[in-house]
C-alpha cells in the first residue's frame, strides 16, 4: 500500500494529508466543517498562500530561495496605499506596486547572479530592509486602510471596489462574497503550470535546480533564467500585499506579512519542492499551500471546544508547534517513500 | 580494475626517491597506500625491517609518514602556527592550548624549512604558494615525519620558490629524512632525485640511479607497449579545407603567450599532454566557459567569440566535457530530457516543447548510437558509463555541429562502448565534421588521430603528422623535452 502511495508521488501524499486533516474536522464538527461561511474563509486563505507559494516554489525548484517574501507583502501593501493617497488611481497604483515587486526581484536576481552573493543572505537582508522601508513610508499613527484612502479620494471607490471584489471577494463594505483569491490562485497556477510543465523555460529551471553547471554547459543562460525566477517570486509577493490590503481592509506596516515567507516555503516543500532543487510541480504547490490554512482552521476549532478551553486557554501558541511537526512528518514520510520508489 | 599490480618500492634513510609515470600509471595510488589513505589488498609494507599495516592515515602518521597533496591541505583562515599544529596541538587540561610553546616550536620548524619566522601568526591565505608549501613541510616535521611524500610539489610554484624547495629538500635529506618526490617534470627529477622508480600501467617499469637519470631514458621506461586496441579509421580524407583556426589565442588563467592550431574539415586532431597542460582550459575558452582575452578564432571562415556556451553552439561548436557526471548530464533526469536540453529551440513551437519531437529525437539517437536502455524515461544516472557518454554525444550531434570537441571521450567507458564511440567519430569525420579530441589515453590518441597536437604547460609543444606518430615522440613533447 505504501508503494502505491509512493507511485502517486508527492501530489498523492499531500492530497492524503489534506484528506486526513479535513476528515478529522468533519469527525469533530461536521456542520462546522461543511458550513459555507467557514469553508469560503479557508478557501480564500488557501488561495492567498497559494499565490505566494507558486512564486517561491518556482524559485526553490530552480535552486534559489527568498526569505523576504513577508516583508515584500507588507511593503507592497503600504506602497499601494501611499500611492493612492498621493492621487494615483487604484488600477495604476496596483500596476505600479507589481512593478516595484518585479524590481525587487530583479535586484535579488542581480545580486545573486552577478555579484555571486548567497541568496539566503541577500533576501534575509531584504527581509529587514523592506520592513523598515514600509515603516518609514507610513508616518501617520493610524494604520493605512481602505477607509482612510477613500476619505482622501472618494473618487477611487469604484475602481477600488472592483479590484477588491474581483481579486479577493470582499466588497468595500466588508461583505464577503465568493472566495476569489482561490480563483486568482488557480488562474496563476494554470499560467505558471503551462510555463513550468510545457515550455522550454520550465525545462531550464528544472535543469538549473538539479545541476547548474551542467545546465550552463548545455548552453542555458543560467543567470538570466535565475533572475526571472526571482522576479516572479517577488512580483507574486507584491500581489500578495495588494490582496492582503483589499481582503483585510488595512495593513499594519510593522507586522503585516511577518513569517509569511515561512508559510510559503513550507507550502512549497510540502508540495514537493525539496530545498535541494530540481523537484516540484504546480499541482503539488497548490496542494501544499492548502495544508497550513486548513490545519490552522482545524486547530482553532479544536481550541474553541469547551473541554480544550478548560485546559489550554488559548490555542494560539500551539499552532506553530503543530505546523512544525506537520512539516517534519511530511518530510520524513517523503524520504521513506522516496526510497521505496 | 587493478590500479597496482605487484609493485615494489624502496626508500632509504636520507634519500630522495622520485616516482615517475604517465597519467594513470599508479603513482597516486601507490602514495596513498604509503600514507594510509588506501589499504593494500596484497603484499606487505616494512618500516625499518618491521612489517606494518595501516588502517588509516593516523597509523601512517604515527610511523612518521606524511603526505603533502598536490592541492595543499591547509586551513586558509588560520595562522601558520595553527596549521602546523592542527590536530595535534600542545594541550593541557580541558583542551587549553599552550600557545606560547607552539609559537616557539613553530618558529624553530619554520627556521628549519626556510620560512621567515615573523610569519608565524599570519593567516595562511596571505602567503604565496611557495610559502604554503613550506608550511606543509613544517607541519610534516612537527609530526616527526621520517618520510615525506610530495605530490607534484612545484605545480604552482615560481622558479625562485622551486629553487628554495630544492634547498629545503637537500637539507631534509641530509638530516636523514626520506623523501618521495612525485613529478612529471623530468628536469626537476634530475636535479633533486637520488634514485627514480618508473611506473607504467600499475607495474614497475624500471629504476634509475642518479648518474643514469636523463630525459630519454625516463621516457623509454615510462612508455613502451604495443597498441592492442583496433581503431576504426577507415575514412581518411586526403584533401581538407581548414575548418577551424585559432591564432594566438589567450584565455583567462592561461599562459601569457597565445596558442595557435587548426582543425581541418573531416580531420581528427588528437590533443595530447599531461594533466595540467591546459587542454581542457583551452577547449573551455573556445566553448565560452572561459573568457578569451586575445587572439582570433574562426570557424568555417566566420569569427567565433563566444562569451557563453550558447554563442559557441550557435556558431557550430559543441563540447563533450571531461567530467560527464558534473558537466555533461543532469543525472536525475531522463534520457529524453538530457538529449533535448541543448536542442529545445528546435524541438519547441512558440517556446512550448513538442513532446512528439522530443520522443522522436530520443528514439533516433538511441538507435543510431546504440544506447542500451529499455526506455527513454530512464534517469541517465542509472546508465553505464558508456551509455551515459553516448547520451552526451547524442545531445550534441542532434545540432549537426561543425566542430566537435571531445574531452577524454572514453574515460570510464567499457571496451564495447569504446569501439562504438570510435566508429561514430569516424563516421562524423567522414561527413566533414572537424574533431578536436583531447585525450590522455595514448593508444586512443595514436589510433584515432589524423594529426596530433601536444600541449605542454599551456603552450603548443609540437605537432606530429601521421608518419611521425610514436608514443615516445608524444611523451617527449608532453614533458617538455626537445623536439
Amino acid at each position: 500500500m505504501l508503494s502505491g502511495i509512493a507511485k502517486l508521488g508527492r501530489v498523492g501524499g499531500v492530497l492524503a494529508l489534506l484528506a486526513i486533516i479535513y476528515g478529522t474536522m468533519c469527525i469533530l464538527d461536521f456542520s462546522y466543517a461543511t458550513r459555507w461561511s467557514n469553508v469560503k474563509e479557508v478557501l480564500n486563505q488557501q488561495g492567498f498562500f497559494a499565490v505566494l507559494t507558486l512564486g517561491v516554489g518556482i524559485l526553490i525548484l530552480s535552486g534559489g530561495i527568498d526569505l523576504s517574501i513577508g516583508s515584500v507583502v507588507g511593503l507592497s501593501g503600504v506602497l499601494f496605499v501611499v500611492l493612492m493617497k498621493n492621487g494615483l488611481p487604484p488600477f495604476q497604483a496596483a500596476a505600479a506596486v507589481l512593478g516595484v515587486g518585479a524590481g525587487i526581484g530583479l535586484l535579488h536576481g542581480m545580486l545573486v547572479t552577478r555579484l555571486r552573493l548567497q541568496a539566503f543572505l541577500v533576501t534575509l537582508c531584504g527581509l529587514f530592509v523592506y520592513r523598515g522601508v514600509a515603516r518609514v513610508l507610513w508616518t501617520s499613527p493610524d494604520r493605512p486602510g481602505v477607509r482612510g484612502t477613500l476619505e482622501a479620494h472618494p473618487e477611487f471607490a469604484d475602481e477600488l471596489g472592483q479590484l477588491s471584489e474581483w481579486l479577493t471577494g470582499y466588497a468595500i463594505s466588508g461583505k464577503f462574497g465568493y472566495p476569489m483569491m482561490v480563483v486568482v490562485a488557480l488562474v496563476l497556477a494554470v499560467l505558471i503550470g503551462l510555463i513550468l510543465h510545457g515550455s522550454v523555460y520550465g525545462r531550464y529551471w528544472y535543469a538549473i535546480g538539479r545541476n547548474e553547471q551542467a545546465a550552463r554547459y548545455a548552453g542555458i543562460n543560467t543567470n538570466r533564467q535565475r533572475v526571472w525566477t526571482y522576479v516572479l517570486c517577488s512580483t507574486l509577493a507584491a500581489l500578495g500585499g495588494i490582496l492582503t490590503f483589499l481582503s483585510e481592509g488595512s495593513i499594519t506596516p510593522e507586522s503585516t506579512g511577518n513569517t509569511w515567507e515561512l508559510y510559503a516555503i513550507t507550502g512549497a516543500v510540502l508540495g514537493g519542492c525539496t530545498l535541494r532543487g530540481g523537484e516540484g510541480t504546480v499541482p503539488g504547490m497548490l496542494l501544499g499551500a492548502a495544508v497550513l490554512p486548513l490545519l490552522k482552521n482545524l486547530i482553532n476549532r479544536v481550541g474553541n471546544m469547551p473541554d480544550v478551553r478548560a485546559v489550554i486557554p488559548s490555542i494560539d501558541p500551539v499552532i506553530p508547534i503543530i505546523i512544525g511537526l506537520t512539516l517534519l512528518l511530511g518530510t520524513m514520510a517523503d524520504e521513506v517513500l522516496r526510497r521505496r520508489r | 580494475m587493478i590500479a597496482l599490480d605487484n609493485v615494489d618500492a624502496r626508500l632509504e634513510r636520507g634519500e630522495v626517491l622520485a616516482v615517475v609515470g604517465e597519467n594513470g600509471a599508479g603513482k597516486s595510488t601507490l602514495m596513498k597506500i604509503f600514507a594510509g589513505v588506501y589499504t593494500l589488498d596484497s603484499g606487505s609494507m616494512l618500516i625499518d625491517g618491521r612489517v606494518v599495516r595501516f588502517n588509516g592515515v593516523a597509523d601512517a602518521l604515527r610511523e612518521g609518514i606524511s603526505l603533502i597533496h598536490q592541492e595543499l591541505n591547509l586551513a586558509e583562515n588560520l595562522s601558520v602556527a595553527a596549521n602546523i599544529f592542527l590536530g595535534h596541538e600542545r594541550r593541557g587540561l580541558l583542551g587549553w592550548m599552550h600557545r606560547g610553546h607552539m609559537a616557539a616550536e613553530a618558529g624553530a620548524l619554520m627556521h628549519r624549512v626556510g620560512l621567515d619566522e615573523a610569519l608565524v601568526d599570519t593567516p595562511v591565505e596571505q602567503l604565496a604558494p611557495g610559502q604554503k608549501q613550506l608550511v606543509e613541510i613544517a607541519r610534516a616535521l612537527s609530526l616527526n615525519a621520517r618520510v615525506i611524500i610530495m605530490d607534484e610539489p612545484t605545480s604552482s610554484l615560481t622558479q625562485g620558490e622551486t629553487d628554495r624547495l630544492y634547498q629545503v629538500i637537500d637539507s631534509l635529506r641530509d638530516a636523514g629524512v626520506g623523501i618521495v618526490y612525485i613529478s612529471h617534470r623530468l628536469a626537476e627529477v634530475k636535479r633533486v632525485a637520488d634514485r627514480v622508480t618508473v611506473l607504467r600501467d600499475g607495474h614497475n617499469a624500471g629504476e634509475l640511479d642518479k648518474a643514469d637519470i636523463n630525459h630519454d631514458a625516463l621516457i623509454r621506461l615510462m612508455v613502451g607497449r604495443d597498441l592492442k586496441q583496433v581503431y576504426p579509421r577507415k575514412h581518411t580524407v586526403a584533401e581538407r579545407g581548414t575548418l577551424f583556426q585559432m591564432e594566438n589565442v589567450r584565455y583567462e588563467g592561461g599562459p601569457a603567450d597565445g596558442i595557435s592550431f587548426t582543425v581541418g574539415a573531416g580531420e581528427v586532431v588528437g590533443m595530447a599532454g599531461l594533466v595540467g597542460a591546459g587542454r581542457t582550459e583551452l577547449a573551455e575558452a573556445v566553448f565560452g566557459i572561459r573568457r578569451v582575452t586575445g587572439g582570433t578564432i574562426t570557424l568555417a571562415g566566420k569569427p567565433v567569440r563566444a562569451r557563453r556556451p550558447a554563442q559557441a553552439m550557435r556558431a557550430g561548436v559543441v563540447m563533450v566535457p571531461e567530467d560527464r557526471r558534473l558537466h555533461g548530464l543532469i543525472l536525475d533526469e531522463s534520457i529524453a530530457f538530457n538529449l533535448s536540453l541543448p536542442n529545445l529551440d528546435t524541438l519547441s513551437l512558440l517556446r512550448f516543447v513538442r513532446r512528439s519531437r522530443e520522443q522522436a529525437l530520443g528514439r533516433d539517437m538511441v538507435s543510431w548510437l546504440h544506447i542500451k536502455t529499455p526506455s527513454l524515461a530512464k534517469p541517465v544516472g542509472l546508465l553505464s558509463g558508456g551509455n551515459q557518454q553516448k547520451v552526451v554525444l547524442g545531445k550534441w550531434l542532434a545540432r549537426g555541429p561543425k566542430l566537435l570537441i571531445l574531452d577524454e571521450p572514453t574515460r570510464g567507458v567499457d571496451v564495447g562502448a569504446r569501439g562504438e564511440i570510435y566508429s561514430i567519430i569516424d563516421q562524423l569525420a567522414a561527413s566533414g565534421v572537424g574533431i578536436w579530441m583531447i585525450s590522455s589515453d595514448m593508444e586512443e590518441v595514436l589510433g584515432m588521430s589524423d594529426r596530433i597536437v601536444v600541449l605542454h604547460e599551456g603552450q603548443l609543444a609540437g605537432q606530429l603528422q601521421r608518419d611521425e606518430f610514436s608514443e615516445e615522440r608524444v611523451m617527449q613533447l608532453a614533458t617538455g623535452g626537445h623536439r
